[in-house]
């Protein structure tokens, strides 16, 4: 006999698709099979199941090799390595629950830790911008029940955010919006004709790196000033047809990625996506999203911004936070060298920095939390592999929404294996003990 | 009476230093032995200025009557002259990050390369740069909308980018080339570049002025070409291309005018 389990969270992107069935064995310990989810949810689910799985501590020994250590040992080596260090990076948090995060907070004001999350990488431009801007936001329920303009600036959620078109932006049927499809009109910015461009009613092909050129268009169109005949390849007449298009919704929204955020201008570009956002309101009501990419690196931001007063990139060095990306972002004290031990839990830099932000990794005291291996388990002085967050255990994430919602356990994690919760409080305690807190 | 304490690196940092006390305001009234015992901070630990530099002569009795010579390695060393009100320094080698952030007064010579955020704030004093400039140099700090507001900036090399972001006063210039991004929602203040200029010029600024001597790549649609007109600078006059922007930001009136940002391309 099998269980279903019904209403399971799915942990992969920020989406959190919250209607997912899973099928476990009677006895709670297998997953067998997972309904409703897109591919990658679901391989995030089977690959819980993987025979290979690594299910204890390991070091990494002088000849390359790994030697099987135990959780008490993985425990000692990263409380020493924090307690030692002068000016230790704990980077990741995005695929672990916000109960995990706020220890690991407690952890790094013990250690006097520089802390950063995945959005280094990602939309960490996007909170400068909304620093110097504010964010017109609202929830993806109000997208699906309100949304008539429908813009994807660079990002192609077709591949990205598998369920996010069906559930929310383009095809669902919601409360003013009953012919789905028939009753949204999309617009799509990217330079290359994705899949999602494929779909648009106008897909403005812009130049790579013109952006913040064209963003600053559609508001000069906006206020009907003068426009130069082309702008960042397109020409005049189609972005004041656009800009017709965005003012004669009803609601309308901006969802953008890593197109803008990463690209020239970085935090300038979506700095003026929320201006272009805020004019829009002049005329109907925009509102503006970020296509958060892991699961729960939103929540990374809202723990370390109710604990430290900043969303990222955060220097307790001093004894107190400080932010100034640029300065006290992971990849710039990697490659400049400013850190003397790395520390890394749900998330991949080995995979997703420069390289030369992943050399220093190697050469430094080093501890890898992931339930995976990965390029950074593998350059790690200490991998410890943990539970499947959001499948061997709960806890609470943050939609890219900012809305929270609970993750649910549904199968039993292998026998003696910590979650992450569980590993970290034992190195705050240790380390309490090293620092000689009571 | 001016009086030169010369600090010279001989230690050097095994990650990086944070020496917001290398000011004249701080040094002022200090024997060499004291400037040797103040703190400086290497990651999360304290440590003394001796340990890492050398001090030598003294400092003088106020900040004004202070003069700070920094040599040897500084390349790990950040904050030098930091919220400086008076006085002056001299830095010989290149200089890490935040070179004169927040500066009031006083003048700064940095014979080489300074890093990312120089001039931050800045509110007065001259900033004088011999070799290249980093990215951010006299913007706000972040979060800010409050950017440089008074003094002078010279960079005789290249800056990089975003520099002048939030700009409202004190003057930038710049003898080589910039990256993108410059004077950035400025509100006022002055830029004068006299080599090339990217893109992204002046982007949602409000008011001030920006002069490029060399090229632009791309100019931002948000500005308007409206005439053609004569400008004095450094005793020549030359002819310049005028546009006002940025057109798609609202724009303040002033005593019945609307007040723009200008740039002025050479012609």
């Amino acid at each position: 006999m099998t269980k279903t389990i019904t209403d399971v969270i799915c942990p992969f992107c920020g989406t959190l698709c919250d209607d997912v069935e899973v099928i476990v064995s009677d006895d709670g310990k297998k997953l067998l099979e997972v309904n409703n989810a897109c591919v990658i949810g679901t391989e995030k689910f089977l690959h819980s199941q993987a025979k290979d799985r690594v299910t204890r501590p390991r070091m990494h020994q002088e000849d390359g090799s790994w030697k099987e250590v135990s959780y008490d040992e993985a425990v000692e080596y990263t409380a020493q390595m924090l307690a030692k260090a002068r000016k230790p990076l704990m980077y990741g948090w995005s695929s672990t629950n916000c109960e995990a995060q706020s220890v690991g907070n407690e952890i790094a004001e013990l250690s006097r830790a520089c802390c950063d999350n995945t959005a280094a990488v990602c939309h960490g431009t996007t909170l400068i911008a909304l620093q110097d801007e504010g964010l017109p936001s609202c929830t993806l329920g109000e997208v699906k029940n309100r949304a008539d303009r429908v813009i994807f600036w660079g990002c192609n959620p077709a591949h990205a955010h598998p369920r996010h078109m069906s559930r929310y932006s383009i095809f669902p049927r919601g409360f003013f919006t009953g012919k789905g499809q028939m009753s949204r009109k999309l617009i799509v910015v990217d330079p290359r004709t994705t899949d999602t461009a494929k779909m648009a009613d106008i897909h403005l092909q812009v130049e790579q790196g013109r952006d913040y050129e064209l963003l600053n268009a559609l508001r000069v169109a906006l206020r009907g000033e003068w426009l130069p005949d082309e702008v960042a390849g397109i020409s005049a007449e189609k972005i004041r047809e656009a800009a017709d298009i965005l003012k004669s919704g009803r609601f309308g929204i901006i969802f953008f990625g890593m197109g803008v955020t990463q690209s020239i201008s970085k935090n300038h570009n979506i700095d003026e996506a929320i201006a272009l956002t805020k004019d829009l309101n002049e005329h109907t009501k925009f509102s503006i999203m970020p296509m958060r990419g892991h699961y729960n690196v939103t929540g990374s931001g809202e723990v370390f911004a109710w604990q430290f007063g900043f969303p990222y990139a955060v220097d307790l060095t001093r004894g107190f936070a400080r932010y100034n990306p640029g300065d006290t972002s992971s990849i710039d004290l990697l490659t400049r060298g400013e850190i003397d031990a790395m520390f890394t839990i749900g998330s991949d830099p080995g995979a997703h920095f420069p390289i030369s932000a992943v050399k220093p990794i190697a050469n430094l005291p080093s501890v890898c939390i992931d339930p995976h291996l990965t390029p950074t388990s593998g350059v790690s002085k200490l991998h410890v592999p943990v539970a499947f967050n959001g499948v061997e255990t709960g806890g609470n994430c943050y939609r890219m929404d900012n809305v929270p919602i609970d993750c649910r356990k549904v199968v039993e994690p292998p026998e003696g294996m910590l979650t992450d919760e569980q590993f970290l409080t034992k190195v705050r305690d240790r380390l309490k003990e090293l620092k000689g807190v009571a | 009476m001016m009086e030169t304490v010369t600090i010279t690196m001989k230690n050097l940092p095994a990650l990086y230093l944070e020496a917001d006390n290398i000011s004249p305001d701080v040094f002022a009234g200090k024997t060499a032995e004291q400037i040797a015992g103040l703190d400086v901070f290497e990651g999360n630990t304290t440590q003394t200025l001796g340990k890492y530099f050398e001090v030598t002569g003294k400092a003088g009795a106020t900040a004004a009557d202070t003069k700070i010579v920094v040599k040897g390695d500084v390349k790990k060393v950040k904050y030098l002259g930091f919220k400086m009100t008076a006085g002056e320094m001299l830095i010989e080698e290149s200089a890490d990050l935040y070179v004169g952030a927040w500066m009031k007064g006083g003048k700064i010579t940095a014979k080489k390369n300074v890093a990312a955020f120089a001039g931050l704030a800045m509110k007065g004093g001259e900033l004088n740069i011999e070799g290249d400039a980093g990215n951010y140099l006299g913007t706000a700090y972040r979060g800010d909308w409050r950017g440089m507001s008074g003094g002078k900036i010279h960079v005789k090399g290249n800056a990089g980018s975003d520099i002048g972001m939030y700009m409202k006063g004190g003057e930038i210039v710049i003898d080589g080339n910039i990256d993108v991004h410059p004077m950035t929602h400025a509100e006022g203040g002055r830029l004068v570049v006299k080599g090339n200029a990217k893109s992204k010029i002046g982007g949602q600024s409000l008011q001030g002025d920006i002069i490029i001597f060399g090229d632009i790549e791309v100019m931002m649609p948000g500005f308007k070409p409206v005439d053609t007109v004569e400008l004095e600078i450094d005793g020549k006059k030359a002819k310049f291309s005028h546009f006002i922007g940025d057109m798609g930001e609202r724009h303040k009136k002033k005593k019945g005018q609307v007040m723009y940002m200008n740039l002025y391309k050479k012609l």
